[in-house]
């Protein structure tokens, strides 16, 4: 059944009846199962990829990293939480290595997020230091690459 | 002097292909959709495409040797025994070729000529016939039928067998139909064959594109083993078509006669293609099975399409083809074809290019993009209204 969820995360457009068709499922069987799984959690959200540097909106992210001193008795968790609950904040990993959190952030000016990172991420208690990267290019996000080609430029052959 | 003249008979009355024309066509139009070209929409896996590479950094800019880098040849002779439990000696049981085509082609240069006749289960690819005709021996065409699902049975097969046949062609999984032969399918056509002075070339370039059964080569027979020639390479299983690489592998002798030809007029194949095709045998099983998995839900999509449209259409078990029946529309496949593509800008093979047995049906390749299937379908559809 994760088929489904392949299908899915390479693309949510597609309807319950192509997805059965797909699998070779019954739509009823395919209802059941994404319902099942939005219920569990396994699928978390909907969303679209967008390559924003095409559109006239301004915006830039940032990917911090973030050293923190893990609390008693709750590690990382409550930090993070602290963190990932501002609305600024995409994406939030913890890490193995040379540090603890990788924060994306997301600002309508390179200024916004400074000012991100200086009084909301780098004020918290528990944060030792930041090391704010600021993104120049996406080639590629969520497996998607943005520039790449997609005519079909396959010449004829008799076969 | 006459140059038409000049040219050797058997290659002036040849039939230049008669798809051609369609392509032309298709090339004046806009927004047009092309379900014609029988080759991955895929890009080859970067990982095998970065080895090329490397390897022309490192400056591997040589030939190798005439059968192929002895490296590739084990990985061939690994990935056989590993898929299929197929045997054979990477020292002089393999040549590395210039794609299947060149294995066809010394095949069966090497094995018939004026006199002989070579059993051509139709439809299929076309070059099984124009290989032929090039070598003086005659193509027997084996009618394959709807009703057995463009399988070969024993029946038809024991009917074209005469004593002039020296070669069966076994083209499964099959271009342009979809059929595949499974291990019970194979059984009866053993019986007939193994006790004949008739060599098998196993066309298997699809091998890895089989949707319910896995694939059985017929030389998986222990009586069938030496007189086979098994064709494979890396074109549709690893979308690596403009690479040109292939494979035979067979008994030394056979493999020993074929490689004097293939030395004489190949020499070997690219070098760069053979390091990139040891990177796709030791590393691209992900990749393939990820484009497996794309073309089967593609092949559920078309199939069902055709069916909603009203095509009869059998379920193919192989390769990325459906051949739908047409004849409830009442045209011919190439009034079909021709007409499909000046109304609604879709195209797709008739199936009378693949041999007479064809007629009826057209080919519609599912390796395209699953929103250019769709589309193409409701434009059959309207077309069909």
């Amino acid at each position: 059944m994760e088929e489904i969820l392949e299908i899915l995360e390479k693309s949510s457009k597609y309807t319950e009846d192509e997805i059965a068709v797909m699998t070779g499922k019954t739509s009823e069987e395919v209802k059941a199962a994404i319902k099942k799984y939005e219920e569990d959690k396994v699928i978390v959200g909907y969303t679209t990829l967008i390559n924003w540097e095409k559109t006239t909106k301004e915006s830039v992210v940032a990917l911090i990293e973030v050293k923190v001193t893990p609390q008693r008795g709750e590690g990382f968790d409550n930090v993070a939480k602290r963190i990932y609950k501002f609305p600024e904040v995409k994406a939030c990993y913890l890490m193995s290595g040379g540090f603890d959190l990788t924060v994306i952030v997301e600002g309508k000016t390179m200024k916004d997020v400074a000012l991100f990172v200086a009084e909301k991420l780098a004020a918290q208690e528990s944060v030792l230091s930041t090391s704010t990267h600021f993104v120049l290019k996406k080639y590629k996000d969520e497996g998607t690459i943005f520039e790449e080609r997609v005519y079909d430029d396959r010449e004829a052959v008799i076969i | 002097m006459n140059l038409e003249k000049m040219i050797l008979p058997r290659v002036r009355t040849m039939a230049p292909s008669g798809i051609r024309k369609y392509f032309d066509m298709m090339n004046e139009m806009k927004d047009s959709i092309s379900l014609g070209i029988g080759e991955p929409d895929f890009v080859t896996p970067w990982n095998i495409s970065e080895s090329g590479i490397y390897s022309l950094e490192e400056g591997h800019t040589h030939y190798s040797s005439n059968a192929g880098l002895m490296e590739l040849r084990h990985e061939i002779s690994n990935y056989l025994k590993r898929k299929y439990g197929l045997d054979y000696n990477p020292e002089n049981q393999i040549i590395a070729t210039v794609g299947g085509s060149e294995g066809i082609d010394i095949a069966l240069r090497s094995l018939v000529g004026p006199g002989d006749e070579v059993i051509i289960p139709e439809p299929s690819f076309v070059a099984y016939k124009g290989c032929t005709i090039c070598t003086g021996a005659t193509p027997v065409a084996l009618n394959l039928r709807i009703e057995d699902e463009f399988k070969l049975t024993a029946e038809l097969l024991e009917k074209a067998i005469t004593p002039k046949t020296k070669v069966l062609i076994l083209p499964f999984p099959n271009n342009p139909t979809g059929a595949i032969m499974t291990k019970k399918e194979l059984y009866p056509i053993v019986e007939v064959l193994k006790d004949k002075d008739i060599i098998v070339i196993s066309d298997e370039i699809y091998s890895e594109l089989t949707y319910k059964d896995r694939h059985t080569s017929i030389a998986s027979f222990p009586e069938m083993k030496d007189k086979t020639i098994v064709i494979n390479g890396f074109s549709k299983t690893f979308a690596m078509t403009g690479w040109r690489l292939g494979y035979v592998c067979g008994h030394p002798a056979l493999i020993e006669a074929m490689k004097k030809i293939h030395q004489y007029a190949i020499m070997c194949p690219p070098t760069t293609a053979q390091y990139a095709a040891i990177e796709a045998l030791k590393n691209g099983d992900d990749a393939v099975h990820e484009m497996f998995m794309e073309y089967n839900r593609r092949r559920r999509v078309m199939v069902n399409g055709f069916r909603n449209i009203g095509l009869d259409c059998f379920e193919p078990m192989g390769a990325f083809y459906v051949f739908p029946c047409i004849k409830s529309t009442g045209l011919t496949s190439d009034e079909f074809c021709e007409k499909l593509l000046k109304t609604q800008k879709v195209l797709v093979i008739p199936g009378n290019a693949f041999g007479d047995s064809g007629e009826g049906y057209v080919r519609a390749c599912y390796a395209s993009s699953m929103e250019n299937i769709t589309e193409a379908l409701k434009r059959i559809e309207k077309f069909l209204v």
